[in-house]
């Protein structure tokens, strides 16, 4: 069976990939550190030598529409084309093509169907900055195939927080079950507290530093039963209108189970803070 | 009410780089030319397909006739679509990093939670 060799759960920002490129002179002041911690963070996943990537993320309004919205989608493609115009336009991000894994993609389709989870599926799919965030992170080099799996954080009525927990179970399990000797790393991206287009956007800090403090201790312990008796669809508006995005970290400790982190970092950067945690299922396997 | 038009104006607004500045440059005659000839067509479909009944209320056509996005928060547009266009079409005009973002801001300072619903 596939060994799940690491499961690695982190903020994604946009502003990474541009700020690590800067010269010494034009960089701020946090630049030096970020790339520091990023780099740091990108040796977890190393050391666990992935064979395949199972990316988690949200599609940001650019492929998927309100005339047609999945809550839970499957990237089932030989290859996936990246990031679009108004994230090179804002964000100064590249465009990639990473390769895709359409075993890995069926195996999680047909397993997460008869597991309860009409999972929607894309034979075609351009994946943007919320997977390829990561990429630029912990694998700038682009040399592994993925399967991505986006979620609905960002158009309501949205799943309940409850359900992000119980498909990250899921797809541990399914990853497990695979019939394959390869190592698959399961990498999701996420939010802490944040405001987008709201009156508290774009602060010193994230809108909610005590949520920030509260969620990485939930995160770092793996305390899944601590987080879903606080946070709920309607007490996610308090740290941020943006701030439904952190259910995409509540599947990634669905995915961890009740296990504290091997390893947590975070950044405390304006506008947001950066948080990086990486388990080792099977042990720190190097 | 019809959030889900003001959020397809912004989102088919935003991916095409002719039409943001179209939309900057020209509020009024855009949303009119909009409403008119591409508020009907459904995004996912083959052309030749339309929807034959979309329109906006009065309301939500002024707030995106004079660039109103304190309105448009209030009618419920989805923030992140307002935000991303409003960088697109105004960042320009503020000498300092994150100059628009921080004055677009303060302009919803007066909006307590909850929020304007944005559910469509």
């Amino acid at each position: 069976m596939a060994e799940l060799v690491a499961i690695l759960a982190t903020t994604h920002h946009p502003f990474y990939y541009a700020t690590s490129q800067l010269p010494p002179e034009q960089a701020p002041p946090f630049a030096a550190e970020w790339v520091r911690k990023v780099g740091a963070y990108r040796e977890t996943l190393t050391r666990a030598r992935p064979d395949v990537l199972v990316m988690v993320g949200s599609d940001h309004f650019h492929q998927l529409w309100l005339d047609n919205m999945p809550q839970f989608l499957v990237g089932k493609a030989p290859f996936y084309d990246a990031n679009y115009y108004n994230e090179e336009r804002e964000f100064g991000l590249p465009r990639l093509l990473l390769k895709g894994h359409e075993e890995l993609s069926a195996h999680i389709l047909r397993e997460g169907i008869d597991a309860g989870f009409d999972l929607a599926f894309s034979n075609e799919l351009r994946v943007d900055h919320s997977i390829t965030c990561p990429i630029f992170t912990v694998r700038p080099g682009n040399d592994l195939p993925i399967v991505p799996v986006y979620t609905n954080i960002f158009a309501p009525p949205l799943p309940r927080p409850e359900r992000f927990v119980k498909l990250g179970r899921a797809l541990r399990d399914i990853i497990d079950a695979w019939p394959s000797d390869l190592r698959v790393a399961l990498i999701g991206t996420g939010h802490l507290s944040l405001e987008l287009g709201g009156p508290r956007q774009f602060g010193e800090h994230g809108p909610d530093p005590d949520f920030d403090a509260q969620a990485v201790q939930w995160i770092a312990n793996g305390d899944i039963d601590g987080c879903l008796a606080s946070v709920t669809l309607d007490s996610l508006h308090a740290p941020g209108n943006a701030a439904h995005g952190f259910m995409d970290f509540m599947l990634m400790m669905g995915a961890a189970g009740y296990s504290k982190a091997d390893y947590v970092d975070s950044l405390d950067l304006f506008h947001t803070m950066e948080a990086y945690f990486t388990w080792y299922p099977n042990g720190a396997s190097g | 009410m019809s959030k889900y038009l003001i959020d397809k104006f912004l989102f088919t607004i935003d991916r095409d780089p002719e039409l943001v500045e179209r939309y900057r440059c020209d509020p009024a005659a855009t949303v009119e030319w909009w409403e008119t000839e591409k508020a009907n067509q459904i995004l996912n479909c083959i052309s030749g397909e339309a929807s034959t009944w979309l329109s906006f209320t009065e309301e939500e056509r002024d707030a995106l006739s004079v660039h109103d996005h304190v309105a448009l928060f209030q009618l419920g547009a989805h923030p992140f679509l307002t935000l991303t266009l409003w960088i697109a079409m105004f960042e320009r005009d503020y000498p300092e990093p994150l100059g628009m973002q921080r004055d677009f801001a303060t302009r919803l300072a007066h909006f307590n939670l909850p929020y304007p619903d944005i559910t469509t």
